[in-house]
């Protein structure tokens, strides 16, 4: 069953990746994030299903409800027709974490947790919906570094895009939206470390990193280029911790 | 009539910005040939000539360089369509665009013109009205104007509590800062060298007048800057631009010459658009205009047809006029020879003129067609012949 529903997902992510690169076929691309994101959410209910507790605890599982959290936030607004650069942005990386997802098994159902499916789903529910709003907040964070060379360049097309100080603005609103999400999912991972009376180990120090670096951005409100790169900083944070780190984390 | 004269469709910024001229310039430049009009805009300058005057090297002069392959020389019916399609907007960049019309209107009345420039003239502000009441081709907001408005909107999003500088009093200036007004951004200061025109403008727009001199503690205060002064260096250098910054500045310089540093542009998080960058990013936006200039290339049709069919009429209204004469006068001395009462000698000055009035109706109006053809000089002659017009009385 899990097989029938990866497969169309992948396809609507893959399919929306390419499409989106012309105009003439953003529609299409939109209509491939929304029936794999369905496919993807029917995925993740069998799993649900099938599992006898928190079904993402792995580092594969992690990854596919990180790349669902993204997508779905992504379809919140961004598939309006002046945001489809950032649909070209964000549905690669999300087909290409989603298939690496399935490498490791995290596409498969009736996965096994060490822990509790309470303490998960605050803990990597939280954690990963604000990675999925730090990926998104890279995205437009690239999208005004590639808007504002635009200007710079003053091409012609450039009101098809959206303002630059929009794509500030909902760079700031994403991040600031997700800290909090993020500081909940490290108080209670700290919590239960400290019940367990273990020590950080090294993707939890990075996270603590990463919150700082995106607490700093929340009350320093960098603005300009220097904003764009930090938020594209921190989510190079968030990619070491998701890719690199994260298999001896939740081993 | 001849018109020589160089555009945007052929000559660079940096040509026609040697070429742009005032309009008290222009018209000097114009009473300078006898009886011409000189249309001179950031986009184009053009001589329009009656006479025989030499205006290619007129605007040698003014360009500095041979223009040779550059300009554009239209004569007679070609020249009268070139201006009504200038007119109507059709020549611009932007199709359509409403400005010109002003500055053509503006040319005109600058100088008093011969009666084939005068008549070329208002009916080309006619079709430029025309144009705009019976076509949509001025309804979508794409002039340079507007264009400078949206991109200011693409940088700061809502324009709503933005504060923009106006430098100068140019009237595309001007439309801009209105514009920028009608989308919620304030126009803070108003700059210029002359104290009372920034008042002025100030005044109208709500802001403070400032001095050229000014400039710098301005700049810091506001997000867009306008400049489309006549002066012909630079007003504004980069290194007048405040270093820190935590917002963008947005600088439009419609000016030709223009008035601010192209090195602008490298400076972080500000962003220069000149003329030529409006121009571009208008032409991108007009696929709907294009489509109502079809229209509007019909009505310029049609005007221009009407003209040249005025135009050789003129080759029969002489013989015309004679023959009414030649016939008022034997009129006229066969009335002297009647002895009649004044009531009566009214009655037959009214029944003669009638006849007289129907008796040449139908030769005119035949004539005028003979006109419109190639026929009209042939008709004329038979004319003067068949009533000895031109023989010695």
């Amino acid at each position: 069953m899990v097989e029938l529903l990866f497969w169309p997902a992948l396809l609507g992510y893959g399919e929306a990746a390419f499409a989106y690169a012309s105009s003439r076929t953003s529609n299409a691309a939109t209509w491939g994030v929304r029936i794999g994101w369905l496919a993807q959410t029917a995925l993740l209910a069998v799993q649900a299903a099938n599992a006898d507790a928190f079904p993402w605890g792995s580092w594969s599982g992690s990854l596919n409800l990180f790349v669902w959290l993204v997508v779905g936030a992504y379809l919140i607004w961004g598939c309006r027709p002046r945001f489809r650069l950032l649909g070209l942005a964000v549905m690669p990386l999300a087909a290409a974490l989603f298939a690496v997802a399935r490498l490791g098994g995290g596409t498969r159902a009736g996965g096994h947790a060490h822990y509790s499916s309470l303490f998960l789903v605050v803990h990597v529910g939280l954690v990963l919906a604000a990675f999925a709003g730090f990926t998104l907040a890279a995205a437009l964070a690239g999208l005004y570094l590639w808007e504002e060379s635009r200007l710079k360049r003053r091409a012609t097309n450039i009101l098809r895009l959206p303002p630059l100080a929009s794509l500030e603005r909902l760079t700031w609103r994403t991040i600031a939206f997700s800290l909090p999400l993020l500081t909940l999912g490290l108080i209670a991972g700290i919590v239960r470390l400290r019940e367990d009376g273990g020590s950080l180990d090294a993707l939890e120090a990075l996270t603590v990193g990463t919150w700082l670096l995106y607490g700093a951005f929340v009350v320093r409100r960098p603005t300009g280029r220097r904003a764009a790169y930090l938020a594209l900083g921190g989510f190079a944070l968030v990619i070491v911790a998701r890719l690199a780190l994260s298999a001896g984390h939740f081993a | 009539m001849k018109l020589i004269g160089v555009s945007h469709h052929v000559a660079p910024v940096e040509l026609r910005e040697r070429m742009t001229l005032d309009l008290e310039h222009a018209a000097e430049l114009a009473r300078s040939l006898g009886d011409a009009v000189c249309l001179s805009t950031c986009n184009r300058t053009e001589l329009y000539v009656a006479g025989e005057a030499d205006a290619l090297d007129a605007l040698e002069s003014l360009a500095g360089e041979p223009l040779d392959g550059t300009a554009y020389v239209l004569h007679d019916d070609a020249a009268a369509l070139h201006l009504f399609r200038v007119a109507a907007g059709l020549d611009s960049l932007v199709p359509g665009e409403g400005e010109i019309l002003g500055q053509v209107r503006d040319a005109f009345e600058a100088v008093e013109p011969g009666p084939l420039l005068d008549r070329v003239f208002r009916q080309a502000l006619a079709v430029g009205k025309r144009v705009r009441s019976e076509t949509a081709i001025g309804e979508s907001p794409a002039s340079v104007s507007s264009a400078a408005a949206a991109l200011a909107a693409q940088v700061f999003g809502d324009l709503k509590g933005r504060r923009a500088l106006l430098v100068g009093a140019g009237r595309i200036g001007e439309l801009a800062a209105a514009n920028l007004a009608s989308r919620g951004a304030e126009i803070a200061f108003v700059a210029n060298r002359s104290a009372g025109a920034a008042r002025e403008l100030a005044h109208r727009f709500g802001g403070e007048p400032v001095g050229l001199d000014e400039l710098g503690r301005a700049l810091a205060d506001v997000d867009v800057v306008i400049s489309s002064t006549s002066a012909p260096e630079q007003i504004l250098r980069a290194a007048d631009v405040p270093a820190k910054r935590r917002r963008p500045l947005f600088f439009i310089d419609i000016a030709v010459p223009r008035d601010l540093d192209p090195a602008i542009q490298q400076l972080e998080s500000c962003f220069l658009y000149d003329i030529d960058d409006l121009e571009a990013v208008v032409a991108e936006t007009l696929a709907g205009r294009r489509a109502e200039a079809a229209r509007a290339e019909q009505l310029v049709a049609e005007e221009a047809e009407r003209f040249r069919n005025w135009r050789a009429s003129l080759d029969v209204v002489p013989a015309i006029a004679s023959l009414r004469a030649y016939a008022e006068q034997i009129r006229a001395g066969e009335l002297a020879k009647v002895n009649v009462s004044e009531r009566e000698r009214r009655t037959l000055e009214s029944v003669t003129q009638q006849m007289l009035n129907k008796l040449l109706h139908l030769p005119t109006v035949r004539m005028k067609e003979a006109a419109a053809g190639a026929d009209g000089a042939t008709y004329a002659d038979a004319v003067r012949h068949l009533f000895g017009l031109d023989d010695p009385k």
